[in-house]
């Protein structure tokens, strides 16, 4: 029987890979590819409370966040897109202007 | 036999999270965030979650991470030379602290609370599908609704965001 803390901790250590993720790396695409890391371990996290404490409310969460999750990367593919074609760089820190 | 598979999933999960963070080409990075995120449905499957794991496969691997990779392919990013931030170390540090600071309080703790009424015994009979569909189409029915009108306003602003500007949107700025 694994113990509910291991699940836990390997949920920590994943969204600490996420957020170190959206905080070091320079292309905007590889950021939000970390945001999903950083929502899976969330999800882990529901589902394991969810069969543990034997309620169905954390799994029905972890659907909604997938949803989310789709919804977030949709829009924020198409402002990539929309910052490449006006010639501006996909790197995070080159990108300060909200008006071109 | 399920500690083995928790063992594995786990150690991969974050292996392939690492990978995703540290890799120098984007592609590289999207398919190791694939193998992240069919290691987590694996860790899904263990906790009796299958409706969630088919859930992950299906629109995780198959449709959010195909459009990642669909805009790196169009976009044709090449990988920089320098592809980390600045001042990476600190942000490195301070992570792997926090890391290791939460794993040690989150080994230690007990995790006790009230028991739903879900057990396991109960899911099975029926399957997760079912319970998940029962418990979807009447308690978190506007919730349900809510992120149905959520994903109809992501489509419809990718699709103002994304779209080639006409002759006349030129002109207008």
């Amino acid at each position: 029987m694994v113990p509910l803390s291991a699940y836990v901790a390997v949920s920590a250590i994943l969204f600490v890979t996420g957020l170190v993720g959206v905080l070091i790396r320079r292309n905007f695409i590889i950021v939000l590819m970390s945001v999903e890391i950083m929502l899976n371990a969330a999800n882990i996290n529901l589902v394991a409370f969810s069969h543990y404490l034997e309620s169905m409310t954390g799994q029905i969460i972890a659907l909604f966040v997938i949803a989310i999750a789709a919804g977030e990367a949709a829009v924020g593919l198409a402002i990539i897109i929309v910052v490449f074609r006006g010639k501006i760089s996909t790197n995070v820190d080159e990108m300060n202007l909200l008006k071109w | 036999m399920i500690p083995v598979f928790f063992v594995y999933f786990s150690v991969m999960s974050i292996l392939a999270g690492i990978l995703t963070v540290a890799l120098r080409n984007p592609v590289h990075c999207g398919l190791a965030l694939l193998a992240l995120l069919l290691h987590v449905a694996g860790l899904f499957v263990l906790l009796n979650a299958e409706f969630l794991f088919a859930a992950q496969v299906i629109v995780y691997a198959g449709a959010i991470l195909v459009l990642y990779l669909f805009v790196l392919m169009l976009l044709n990013l090449k990988s920089d030379e320098r592809y980390l931030h600045t001042r990476y170390a600190v942000m490195l540090f301070a992570g792997v602290a926090i890391c290791g600071e939460l794993v040690l309080l989150f080994l230690r703790s007990p995790f006790h609370g009230a028991r739903g009424d879900a057990p396991a015994s109960a899911v099975l009979k029926e399957g997760d599908s079912y319970a998940v569909g029962i418990k979807m189409f009447s308690e978190y029915l506007l919730p349900f609704e809510i992120v149905g009108v959520f994903l109809l306003g992501a489509i419809i602003g990718a699709i103002v965001l994304a779209k080639t500007p006409t002759a006349a949107d030129v002109e207008a700025e």
